[in-house]
Formats: structure tokens, C-alpha cells, sequence
């Protein structure tokens, strides 16, 4: 079993698995990878059932040493890894002896890579997810130097030889993400639907696991004397509060908001987004509502 | 003894919305059907008819997350045919409390009530958890008489003691745990640690759908 331990955690590092989904009802967020494809990758490729549970860094990586054997995959964000200072491969299988220290440097382009290590983490449950939520508190804390989090044992298969099995494509200066339209396109002036199609946005530095934060043109509501009556919300929803600057909701997002959302960008998006840096340029491509009230 | 009162609603009167590709938000005109449809949603799902990750209410909406076919839901949502049950098999849950809070001078100001009279009118109403929100275990607690019903603070506090009962808008409710808050204090729990237990099932004490109740003490 035994255990990793944190010898630097850079400004932001968390435990991450699949979440905690299915308590939203009781305000519990989801949580977990917030770049779920990259997560999953990385853990296939350290021979991990699907759902283990790996480090997620911010912008500045982390180093850990091993206290057993294991196997450790760095993926996510491209980054420059070593191994007791020699370089290592980014994206592939790395043999970790017992005692030795992986250094995953700071992101060379998006901002959240991913360690996974045979056997999974195993730090203090919640709900049934390893998952640190920063906006509820929920889940081991975020990492801090020192800390150690156990090992689950050796995963029976072992990790997979190959490269990526499709190359990670990176993040552009510029990111176009389908929208799908609603819940409450209509609470908005219609200079705000058309300016979906056509206005650019940009990623503030104001953003996190929660959500990001947009500066760009304003989406006005119709009627803003009128407050929305709270209600539920999903991961990739675009919430737009009076001010008219939206906030793409992550992992972490609250379960129930008071502001209308304009639109939701789905699972692709949503992990393009966990990798946007501040400054990244965001555009939609508005998919209409679907005309449920007129099929009937 | 009379049966409970029993009406049904239709389903007509809900607007299924998209919520993205895996998301239906029913908006029901109002809480009672909202609560309504959140058991009827309920229902579905144990009885095997429905398969969605969250069933999230609202204030008067309910969302239907992690559904594969959402067109399928939406299109069978305005044939349905809610029962208002007013006797629903809801558990009722005491909650309590000692009314001490730092707002009941102003809370009685805006009721046109002494500040003494504050704890009676607010233990005497009956309450339903209508929905959680803002932070685990927190729920809406909807019941106060209209009249009753209080704006927030103009500053809100930077930090609520857990424990803290508290009134804003429609709703009175009971922080879990510290946070910052913008709702009027007006009592204390005697023990918070109830409110949320993630060892517990359900971790969460007031769960929406629960009657609550609460009870003056003096400390």
C-alpha cells in the first residue's frame, strides 16, 4: 500500500476522481477532474480502473516522492517531468522506485496537469469521492507541502505501453464552444442572443475550479428588476448576473443559483475550458433551443 | 377523521426547458407544484420509469440531470397528472431553538411585532424543506405567512456562526456550518451538528420534502 509524499504543491494542487454527483439535491457539488478526458487518460495509461483517483495542478505542477514502486503517468497540461532530476517522458508510463521524486513542471500550455499513479489515491473520503471541493469544503483539503495520501494496491494489469492513444491537441489562444441554448434564453434582449453568436470574450484571472469568469460584451437581461427564483443548475451552464459578464460553471460549481443561465456548453467544451488560461479568447456557436413546447 | 385532502394539478401547467444535452428544467409556476413534481420525479425513478444523476429542486422549478434521451422526458412531462398531496408522507423533524438572534430587533420592525413576539410567529408556522442550495445541507425552508416574509440585510455578514436561524425573503433556514450570509439572524440552534453528517444517510438533516417544526427553548 504505503503512501506519496508532497514535497512541493505548487500554488494549487487537489485530489481529484469522478466527483460526487448525484447529491446535488442536498447542495453537494459535483467535483472531481475538471479535465475529465485527460484524467481518465492518464489513469488508463497507469493501468487504473476507470474512477481512480490522481492529483490535479495549477499552472505550477508539483513534485512528489514515492515511498513504494509505482508507476506514475504525468498528463493534462503538457509539462516538462523529471525524475531525481533526470528528464522524463510527459504522457507515458515513468517507473518510480521507491524514494525517488517526480518533479511535473509548470504548464507549458493550458493549466491543469494530471498525475496518476498505479494503484490510485486513496486520501479521505466524502460521499463516496476522494474529490477536494473548493467551493463547498467538501473532500480532503487542497495539498499542501508535507502532506502524504496513501496508495491503493497495484493495479492486477499492467500499464499500458502505448503513446497517447490520440495526441493531446493543446489549447489555442482562442476557443470556440457549442452552446447549446437555454434554459432561459428568454430572460435575455435579443442584442444578447445575437451577440452570442458573434461577441469574444476573455477568460479573467478571477477563475477557478468553480467557474470562469468572462469579460467581454455584456448580455443584458430583459428585465433586470426581475430576480430569478432559485434554481438548479449543471456543469458547463454560462450564468449571467445583472452586471451581463457570464460565468462558465466547472466542476465545483453551486447546485442552485439566482441568475438566469443563457446557455450550456457540453463535456468537450467543458475540459477545454479547465485548461483556459486567464487571457485565453472564448467565442460561442449558439445551437437554437429545441421546440419542446411546439412538438406537443 | 377526514382523508387527506387530496388535488390533482396537470401536468400542462409544466414547461419542460433544456437544461444542455443531458439536462430538463421543469418550471412549475410555482412551489407547491414544484414540490409536487420533485415527488412525482421521485417516483419515477424508483419505480424504474425515469434514470437521470440529480433530481434537483428549486424554488419553483425542478432539475432533471444526466438524462440520456431529454426530448423523451420533456415530451412525456405536460401528460402527467401531479397530486397536490397536502398529507404527504413527508418525516416532520423539530428544530430546537433559542430565538437570541442579533436581528430580532430589526426583524420585528419590519413584522410590526415587539421583538418578544418574533420567536412565537416564527415557531408556530409549519414548514417544508423546499430545496438545499449555497452550501451542503442548507435548505430553504418555505411555510412563513406572507406577511412575514423579510428582506435581506443591506450588508451582508462576512460570517454566520453555524446554528444560526435566520429569515430572507420567503424562507427561514439554519446554517450548517460558518459562512458568510446575508439573511436575518434571528435564533439559535441548540445543536448544529445535525444539520449535516456525511456519515449519516442521508447527510443532510432536512432534506427536501421534510416537515419542520420549531420549538422554543431557553438557554
Amino acid at each position: 500500500m504505503s503512501h506519496i509524499e508532497i514535497i512541493r504543491s505548487g500554488v494549487l494542487t487537489t485530489c481529484q476522481d469522478a466527483g460526487r454527483s448525484g447529491w446535488a439535491h442536498l447542495a453537494v457539488p459535483p467535483s472531481g477532474a475538471a479535465d475529465r478526458p485527460s484524467w481518465r487518460l492518464a489513469n488508463q495509461l497507469a493501468g487504473n480502473a476507470t474512477g481512480a483517483c490522481a492529483l490535479e495542478t495549477t499552472l505550477t505542477g508539483c513534485t512528489v516522492r514515492a515511498h513504494r514502486n509505482v508507476t506514475v503517468v504525468v498528463g493534462g497540461a503538457p509539462c516538462a517531468v523529471t525524475v531525481d532530476g533526470r528528464p522524463e517522458a510527459w504522457g507515458q508510463p515513468v517507473k518510480l522506485a521507491a524514494g525517488s521524486v517526480l518533479d511535473a513542471g509548470p504548464a507549458e500550455v493550458g493549466v491543469r496537469s494530471y498525475l496518476a499513479f498505479s494503484g490510485g489515491l486513496h486520501p479521505k473520503a466524502s460521499l463516496g469521492s476522494h474529490s477536494t471541493c473548493l467551493l463547498s469544503g467538501l473532500g480532503p483539503a487542497p495539498i499542501k507541502d508535507g502532506d502524504t495520501i496513501p496508495l491503493g494496491p497495484s493495479p492486477a494489469h499492467p500499464p499500458l505501453p502505448t503513446q497517447w492513444p490520440a495526441p493531446w491537441a493543446g489549447v489555442s489562444d482562442e476557443l470556440v464552444m457549442k452552446l447549446h441554448l437555454g434554459p432561459r434564453l428568454d430572460w435575455f434582449t435579443t442584442d444578447a442572443a445575437n451577440e452570442l453568436t458573434k461577441g469574444v470574450w476573455t477568460v479573467s484571472e478571477h477563475s477557478n475550479r468553480i467557474g470562469l469568469r468572462l469579460e467581454g460584451p455584456s448580455l443584458r437581461h430583459k428585465d433586470p428588476g426581475t430576480e430569478l427564483p432559485s434554481e438548479g443548475i449543471v456543469a458547463g451552464s454560462l450564468q449571467v448576473p445583472p452586471n451581463g459578464q457570464p460565468i462558465l460553471f466547472g466542476a465545483d460549481h453551486p447546485t442552485t443559483g439566482g441568475y438566469p443561465v443563457i446557455g450550456v456548453v457540453g463535456a468537450a467544451a467543458q475540459a477545454a475550458a479547465a485548461q483556459a488560461r486567464p487571457g485565453t479568447r472564448i467565442r460561442f456557436a449558439p445551437i437554437p433551443m429545441p421546440h419542446w413546447q411546439e412538438m406537443l | 377523521m377526514t382523508a387527506p385532502q387530496t388535488r390533482t394539478t396537470p401536468g400542462g401547467r409544466l414547461k419542460p426547458l433544456p437544461s444542455g444535452p443531458r439536462g430538463v428544467l421543469i418550471d412549475c409556476g410555482t412551489g407547491e407544484t414544484a414540490r409536487a413534481c420533485y415527488r412525482a420525479l421521485q417516483a419515477r425513478r424508483v419505480n424504474g420509469s425515469l434514470e437521470a444523476t440529480d433530481l434537483i429542486p428549486g424554488a419553483t422549478t425542478v432539475l432533471v440531470d444526466g438524462v440520456e434521451e431529454p426530448e423523451l422526458l420533456a415530451a412525456e412531462i405536460p401528460g402527467w397528472v401531479l397530486t397536490d398531496d397536502t398529507e404527504h408522507a413527508g418525516e416532520t423533524i423539530e428544530i430546537p431553538v433559542c430565538y437570541d438572534g442579533p436581528d430580532l430587533d430589526a426583524v420585528a420592525e419590519l413584522w410590526g411585532v415587539a421583538p418578544e413576539e418574533v420567536g412565537g410567529i416564527h415557531a408556530s408556522a409549519q414548514y417544508e424543506a423546499a430545496f438545499c442550495g449555497f452550501t451542503p445541507g442548507f435548505s430553504y425552508l418555505e411555510g412563513l405567512p406572507e406577511r412575514y416574509h423579510t428582506p435581506r440585510r443591506e450588508n451582508p455578514r462576512t460570517s454566520v456562526p453555524a446554528g444560526s436561524v435566520a429569515v430572507g425573503g420567503p424562507y427561514t433556514g439554519v446554517y450548517p456550518r460558518s459562512s458568510p450570509g446575508g439573511w436575518q439572524l434571528i435564533a439559535t440552534m441548540t445543536n448544529p451538528g445535525r444539520l449535516w453528517n456525511e456519515h449519516r444517510e442521508p447527510a443532510a438533516l432536512l432534506v427536501p420534502g421534510t416537515r419542520v417544526r420549531f420549538a422554543k427553548v431557553d438557554i
